[in-house]
């Protein structure tokens, strides 16, 4: 393991006027990891991911990330240039609702492609080829590869929106909600998936999810927030199982049983 | 001449306004320089744009030649050709060689252009990235990154969908090796000729507001991918009227019984070959 965090946050806040929409977060990512945010619905879960994936201007704070060439740079202080070819070279990100992460006019290969386009690759055998591979790695049949992703159900939606991230070899993912909106089944095998691809590429991970479970699945290290701020912090395992918190006691308890 | 109004109908600080984009438009090839845009008596769609930038440029010894499709002599050419023999009285050509400024919709003509000419062309939608991003602010911030990447995406497409890069007209180009730009709906067979061509290429987009340029000499590259490079259109038959080989052809039909001829679609190319011929 480096030395090195790969993300560091320091004291982030961002509020909506006088309303707060995280405060004081501060926490390291280390690579390889998976950190898991959960709370409930207004606790600042998605404010925080879009501060940190650059496409929210905190209030003030600091979001450091392990960049190749220069090592630990704050993201806001990149050129506009510069942070673009970040987030499409080193950083994915997974929108809960697969149409706000693909290009619904465009067939599945198109969208898988796009990223490298963007980044420069001109051989359209090449890039159809490497679609190709992805969306079989996502359980996606090549064979579906030229048809418009809105023939395809949700969970497949959800897949192509992945291999779409994943297709530049990112080294930090940012996940809002990845198994929101499926039915049970379905989002059993997206885990099962994500969970693979995590581990198989060495991939680091935030994941926003008020699903405990998820939690459980993919993360490492839990961080429950609560009005804002982070109220627990630690082991995904040691926060499920001994919460400490009240909040967290509640929100574990919480959890239906069937 | 009718003395009704200004010279070129419009008044001369429009003239100024519209010369000011224009130069900024040479000085930045193929970036597009927003202008205020004026009513003119032609509906949009028809070359307001065009004919303000053509408006903006003429002088009493310029000869003017206006085509639509490559002809001289439809609708939208004799209509805006004597739009401006009326209103500033210069001379008129259906001769390529002959023209001075050249406004065109669809078409560049067969005959190649020379130093001093100038291309006039009336654009539609100015803006290349319009079918992906909606978002003006958006486009104009990926213009100024030259963030042209997704662009492929277009052509991806069209691969992926007929086996080749199937669009044949207002295909997108790389001026300088800077801007995008839509060259207008010009057939990607004319898009060879924008590149170091010896004369003055001005776009204008009336509803859109919007005035472009390539200077002469500056390069101007169709996008294609590596194993699919960028190509033009052939014909099997050569033009009915003329024999040539190598123009764009127009396809005719000539009756109910699926009567079909080829012809040249540039008129004064067609016309004085065919005179050549008779010789």
């Amino acid at each position: 393991m480096s030395s090195q965090p790969l993300l560091r946050v320091s004291n982030l806040t961002h509020m909506y006027g006088n309303r707060v929409g995280c405060r004081d977060v501060s926490f390291e990512l280390w690579p390889g990891e998976v950190i898991g945010i959960v709370g409930e619905s207004g606790s600042g879960k998605s404010t925080l991911l879009s501060c940190l994936s650059t496409r929210q201007q905190p209030t003030s704070g600091l979001v450091e990330y392990d960049t190749k060439d220069q090592g630990l740079v704050d993201v806001y202080s990149l050129s506009e240039p510069r942070r673009r070819m970040l987030m499409r070279t080193d950083w994915g990100i997974v929108h809960q609702n697969p149409r706000d992460g693909l290009r619904m006019g465009v067939s599945a290969g198109a969208n898988v492609g796009e990223p490298l386009m963007a980044v420069g690759a001109r051989h359209y055998g090449d890039i159809r080829q490497q679609a190709a591979t992805w969306l079989d790695k996502v359980e996606i049949d090549p064979g579906r590869m030229d048809d418009q992703p809105k023939t395809f159900s949700g969970g497949m939606q959800q897949r192509l929106q992945i291999a779409r991230n994943l297709v530049t070899h990112p080294r930090l993912v940012f996940m809002d909600e990845p198994t929101g909106g499926l039915d049970v089944s379905v989002q059993a095998r997206l885990l099962d998936l994500l969970r693979r691809l995590v581990t198989d590429l060495g991939l680091s991970a935030i994941v926003v999810t008020h699903d405990l479970a998820v939690a459980r699945l993919l993360a490492h290290r839990l961080m429950v927030m609560r009005q804002g701020q982070v109220v627990e912090h630690g082991l995904t395992d040691q926060v499920l199982d001994d919460p400490h918190h009240p909040y967290t006691q509640l929100l574990v308890s919480s959890v239906l049983q069937p | 001449m009718n003395t009704g109004y200004n010279f070129a109908y419009l008044d001369e600080q429009t003239k100024r306004m519209l010369r000011r984009a224009i130069l900024k438009a040479v000085a930045i090839p193929g970036y597009q320089v927003p202008f205020g845009s004026r009513e003119m008596p032609l509906p949009y769609g028809w070359g307001t744009g065009g004919i303000q930038v053509t408006a903006a440029v003429i002088g009493a010894d310029d000869t003017l030649k206006v085509i639509d499709q490559g002809a001289d002599d439809t609708t939208n050419a004799v209509s805006i050709r004597r739009f401006f023999a009326r209103t500033t009285g210069v001379a008129t050509t259906e001769k390529t060689v002959d023209a001075t400024i050249i406004q065109t919709r669809h078409r560049i003509p067969e005959t190649p252009l020379s130093d001093g000419q100038i291309m006039v062309y009336q654009v539609p939608i100015p803006e290349p990235l319009r079918w992906l991003e909606p978002r003006e602010t958006e486009t104009r911030k990926m213009h100024a990154l030259a963030d042209y990447g997704a662009m492929h995406v277009k052509l991806y497409e069209d691969i992926a969908r007929y086996g080749h890069i199937a669009t044949t007209y207002d295909y997108p180009v790389l001026v300088n090796d800077r801007y995008l730009m839509r060259p207008s709906p010009i057939p990607k067979f004319d898009n060879p000729k924008m590149d170091h061509s010896p004369a003055l290429q001005l776009f204008g987009a009336g509803r859109e507001k919007r005035i472009y340029a390539v200077p002469p000499y500056t390069s101007v590259k169709s996008l294609d991918f590596e194993d699919h490079p960028f190509e033009v259109q052939r014909w099997d038959q050569a033009c009915a009227l003329c024999g040539s080989t190598e123009s764009f052809l127009d396809e005719v039909v000539t009756d109910d019984q699926g009567g079909r001829m080829y012809v040249c679609s540039d008129s004064d190319y067609c016309g004085e070959r065919q005179k050549d011929q008779m010789q």
